[in-house]
């Protein structure tokens, strides 16, 4: 066998990562590869930065390839490390570890202290990207000061815009805008400053730029046109800046996004032939033969690109050439489609958007009220350019129409709007397999295919799991749906998606019939016996509640079956500490019992004493092994704030003090919440009682509501919600005494409890049933059930017991258990 | 202690983290775990989750969740798989390896001895 060849690849972001792909997908023996990245991680992906900065994505999950990749295949990653030179003779590259505070994409930032490493080679490639450009102006250094180019850069300016009141984005294309739209999460007022005359004047023209700098105002962010900063002020850290018209504004913190600029300094000092980027030819050669150049830094046509879809292309090239898989393949240069991803505002832009040639024809949709603005340039009967603003529907059909040069329908209005039959425009199974359907990750439609088909995947985000197609900018996610209601026709339907857990292959209905047919009285029994002996974590919840009612008592209570909350009855919180939330009958304390949770807070030293929204008191921050003791010196039962279970009852004054109440409504509440305390169910129940419509208990948004109206009467609401759905509870009855309200309430919620699905929360089973079904069973019981009803559930009722006094009696000696030390486990 | 303070650093993690590598250390009888949970250990410097599934036998990570620090020992156990409290990211007793993103925790070698946990600390796997 023949010795590896020594592959150096410097730059270790999306394009320098994507070329080791393709490369090892089609040799993976041939090189011993080796990379340089001046950033400390592997590879991710960058244009997800703007949901990172915005909050709306975890740092960790935009991570491509991870350091576990490289490690798996044999790639040696120096993360951290800044190729300086190229010895093109020897064949040599040289690098040295940044300076910690240094930023990746700086001139300099080696650390000149530190030892060099060096890597020989037979073929090396340049993937350097680009760096923020600078515009000229006094004060760039003042702190304060922030670029957005990396994932360092947005923990920087998340952490500094804590401690600010407004901001400044210098650049109003595309990063400086996903920039500023980040910045108002953070809370930040927000001034966008741009040299042209309008917003994204790479992507747009005069009349979609107006458009969008009024979506933008819309949120909150203030445009300023045609201006020029003229320095950053401020002593130490920033206060504001100067404009060209002398005029200042004053702002905490700027962000500097004026554009981008390829990084050559490598290819310059190793005497590579450089223009505006590293010079390369159709197969991304540079002017030395031994060495190619893939993404951002490249300039190939006299071209220089700044999205990521040109690199898919270049780096199979490359991989091509070099592994010998087609010596002869070649790269001829990329059409761009870009999309804003800023929320609140759909904007997609590409090839030619001003009209300038006589031949070309131009199609415009104007609706300035709505901010819709839709514009076609054509020529030939094939797009040249196009922007979707406002509404982008068809942008995923129109993407393709670009990038395939297909021939236009006839209606140009079809490629706006949709056919008004519905046909699609462009049937998506007429792509050849390798177009490209995800252009923020490269992936094509045979990839999707091959994950509708093979892999299963049966929704689009199973599909982007599988692929990452769709998980960029999103707007290729209308056709991978095509593709899913094409493919998953031609398969067997995905049965697990009606199993009631994943790890038990069986419906609601057929599992309980199992279940009683050999007698399952516990998970691990049904794990045994309906999974061939296979457990599966996830499923394990799901089953417990299913057993236990079903077999009420002789349930086997496993207690490794629960979530921890429900082991340890306390509610984990995100430092995997506990909240402690006593149950106060219908929101009435007492000085007493308040005085008694006073010096349980202060004996336990509990972080925080906070009221919730559950009209009750919450003792926050305490540790596992704390909450025994805590329970009992507070004396007071379990508010069950943790389970899927019988909540609270919130209720209002009422009669008792209020001038309005026409019904006691806090007598009524407590009532309730005495009667039906941790009461299990499939998902949390919270109810309320008001003592009159004006519902200052919010009784018609909750899962069960009483409110009582003229003539002492009582109205009986279900399936209302205020959390993150809202819905109007609708109205089960009405009626005269409290005792009523009790029966009709022990009613429906045993039948919830009986055909509810798993988690799924009254206002989801009311809708689903229908509330005229429910007044059938529940009221004028149809089905004949309401006596078995009332007996189920005083039983239910009747076998309560507190799962607080488990703080006397743990059902395990470290059921209560924190952190053990090791020496103490010995002894 | 204000806010940000106490949300730096989550409860179980301890204070130093000096590597006790090269020991095996007797955690103590495995009833100390009850069947199909996990519990966290405090070992030298650092804390480690032990787990007892239903499979009869023993497996160790480190305790810490690389999402967002979530105490794994607090998890759902099943299927050779833990899952996370907080967040429900599941990691692989054996290897650590988490299955539905690109992230590991370390695993350690843990075995029975006379109805004892010895954790070897020297065998990272
Ligand atoms: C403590 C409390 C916030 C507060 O400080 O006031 C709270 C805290 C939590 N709520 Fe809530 N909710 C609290 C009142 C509410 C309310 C208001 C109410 O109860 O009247 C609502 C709207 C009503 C509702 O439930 O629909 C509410 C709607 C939610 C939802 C959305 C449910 C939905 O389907 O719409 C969730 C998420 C879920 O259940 O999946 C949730 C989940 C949570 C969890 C349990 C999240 C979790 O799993 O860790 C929070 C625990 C935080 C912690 O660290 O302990 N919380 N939550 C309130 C406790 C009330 C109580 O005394 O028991
Ligand atoms: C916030 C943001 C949003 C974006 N959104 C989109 C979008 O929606 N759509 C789109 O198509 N594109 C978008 N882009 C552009 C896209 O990210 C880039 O086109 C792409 O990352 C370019 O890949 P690259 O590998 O050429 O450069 P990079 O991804 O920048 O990678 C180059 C790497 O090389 C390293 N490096 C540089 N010099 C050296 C050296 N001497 N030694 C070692 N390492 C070195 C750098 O530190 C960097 O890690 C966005 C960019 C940003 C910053
Ligand atoms: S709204 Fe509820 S779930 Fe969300 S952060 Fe507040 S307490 Fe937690
Ligand atoms: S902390 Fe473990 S999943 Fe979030």
């Amino acid at each position: 066998m023949t010795e590896p060849e020594r592959l150096v690849v410097i730059g270790n972001g999306m394009a320098g990562a994507r070329v080791v792909e393709e490369i090892l997908a089609r040799a993976p023996e041939r090189f011993a590869i080796a990379m340089f990245g001046a950033e400390p991680y592997g590879n991710y992906n960058r244009i997800l930065l703007s949901n990172v900065l915005g909050g709306t994505q975890d740092a960790e999950r935009i991570f491509l390839n991870p350091l576990a990749w490289y490690a798996e295949r044999g790639v040696t990653l120096h993360a951290g490390i800044k190729v300086t030179h190229i010895d093109r003779e020897r064949r040599r590259v040289t690098g040295r570890p940044m300076r910690a505070s240094a930023l990746p994409y700086g001139v300099d930032g080696v650390d000149g202290g530190a030892p060099t490493i060096e890597a020989p080679y037979d073929l090396a490639i340049i993937a350097t990207g680009s760096r923020p450009f600078v515009p000229p102006m006094a004060g760039i250094d003042t702190p304060g000061t922030f670029f957005f180019r990396t994932i360092d850069d947005c923990e920087r300016i998340a952490a500094y815009a804590k401690r600010c009141r407004s901001a400044v984005v210098i650049g109003g294309g595309l990063l400086g805008l996903e920039a500023a739209r980040g910045l108002l999460n953070h809370g930040v007022e927000v001034t966008v400053i741009e040299a042209a005359p309008h917003l994204m004047p790479a992507q747009l023209d005069s009349e979609g730029g107006e458009l969008l700098k009024r979506a933008m105002e819309g949120m909150g962010v203030r445009v300023l046109l045609g201006t020029f900063t003229q320095a950053i002020l401020g002593e130490g850290r920033v206060t504001g800046l100067c404009l060209k018209s002398g005029e200042t504004i004053a702002a905490d913190m700027v962000v500097v996004s004026a554009g981008i600029r390829p990084i050559v300094d490598v290819a310059t000092s190793s005497g590579l032939a450089v223009a505006r980027g590293i010079v390369c030819d159709d197969q991304l050669r540079t002017s030395d033969p031994a060495i190619f150049a893939v993404g951002e830094c490249v300039e190939h046509r006299g071209v220089v690109y700044g999205l990521v879809d040109p690199i898919w292309d270049q780096a199979k090239t490359i991989a091509d050439v070099v592994t010998g898989k087609d010596p002869a393949a070649e790269y001829r240069g990329s059409r761009l489609a870009t999309n804003l991803k800023v929320m609140g505002v759909e904007l997609v832009s590409m090839g030619e958007v001003k009209a300038a040639d006589p031949r070309d024809e131009v199609v415009v949709y104007r609706e300035p009220s709505r901010g819709v603005y839709k514009k076609l340039v054509a020529q030939g009967g094939a797009l040249r350019g196009a922007i979707l603003l406002g509404e982008a529907d068809t942008a995923g059909v129109l993407t393709q129409m670009f990038l395939l040069g297909s021939p236009l329908p006839e209606r140009r209005a079809d490629l706006l709007f949709g056919t008004s039959s519905g046909a699609p425009i462009l049937s998506v199974l007429d792509l050849p397999d390798h177009a490209q359907i995800c252009n923020c990750n490269g992936v094509s439609k045979g990839q999707i295919k091959e994950a509708i088909l093979v892999g299963k995947c049966r929704s689009v985000t199973r599909v982007g799991a599988c692929t990452k197609a769709g998980t960029g900018c999103g707007s290729c996610k209308t056709l991978i749906q095509q593709f899913l209601e094409i493919y998953a026709g031609e398969v067997e339907p995905d049965e697990s998606e009606h199993y009631y857990v994943p790890g038990v292959p069986l419906a609601k209905a057929e599992l309980v019939a199992a279940i009683k047919q050999h007698g399952l009285k516990s998970v691990s029994a049904v794990f045994r016996d309906l999974a061939a002996g296979k457990e599966d974590a996830g499923s394990k919840p799901g089953l417990a509640s299913l057993l236990k009612s079903i077999w009420h008592a002789d349930y086997e209570d496993e207690r490794d079956a629960r979530f921890i909350n429900d082991r340890v009855h306390a509610n984990i919180q995100r430092d995997g500490t506990f909240s402690v939330v006593p149950r106060i009958y219908g929101g009435v304390t007492s000085p007493t019992e308040l005085r008694r949770i006073a010096e349980v807070a202060e004996k336990y030293r509990v972080p925080m004493v906070k009221i919730t929204g559950g009209q009750r008191i919450d003792l926050l921050g305490v540790k596992k092994e704390q909450l025994p003791s805590i329970w009992r010196e507070l004396g007071m039962s379990s508010g069950h704030a943790y389970t899927k279970a019988f909540r609270t009852c919130k209720s209002c004054v009422g009669t008792d003090f209020c001038r309005y109440g026409v019904g006691d409504s806090i007598a009524l509440a407590q009532k309730i919440e005495r009667r039906f305390r941790g009461v299990e169910s499939p998902h949390k129940m919270k109810l309320a009682t008001a003592g009159c419509p004006r519902n200052c208990s919010e009784a018609y948004v909750k899962d069960l509501g009483a409110v009582a109206i003229e003539g002492g009467k009582w109205e009986v609401y279900i399936g209302g919600a205020a959390g993150s759905t809202v819905r109007k509870g609708d109205l089960l009855c009405t009626v005269d005494t409290h005792d009523e309200v009790l029966r009709y309430t022990g009613r429906f919620i045993q039948y919830y409890r009986e055909n509810g699905k798993y988690l799924e929360r009254s206002y989801g089973f009311v809708e689903r049933l229908g509330i005229e079904r429910l007044r059938e069973v529940l009221i004028e019981d149809k089905d004949g059930i309401c006596a078995r009803l009332d007996a189920e559930i005083d039983a239910a009722v009747a076998a309560y017991r507190d799962p607080w006094t488990e703080a006397n009696a743990p059902v395990h000696r470290s059921q209560f258990r924190g952190l053990i030390a090791d020496d103490e486990a010995r002894a | 202690m204000t806010l940000e303070a106490r949300s730096a650093r989550a409860c179980w993690e301890t204070d130093v983290d000096s590597p006790a590598d090269g020991r095996s250390i007797d955690l103590g009888t495995v009833d100390a775990i009850p069947v199909g949970e996990g519990r966290a250990y405090r070992v030298g410097g650092k804390t480690v989750a032990v787990f007892r599934p239903r499979d009869g036998r023993l497996y160790a990570l480190d305790n810490r969740c690389p999402h967002r620090a979530g105490s794994l020992a607090d998890g759902i156990v099943g299927g050779g798989a833990v899952i996370c409290p907080l967040h429900g990211w599941k990691f692989e007793l054996a290897s650590g390896r988490c299955l539905n993103e690109s992230a590991r925790v370390r695993s350690y070698p843990v075995v029975l001895m006379d109805g004892r946990m010895i954790l070897l600390l020297e065998g990272e796997a």
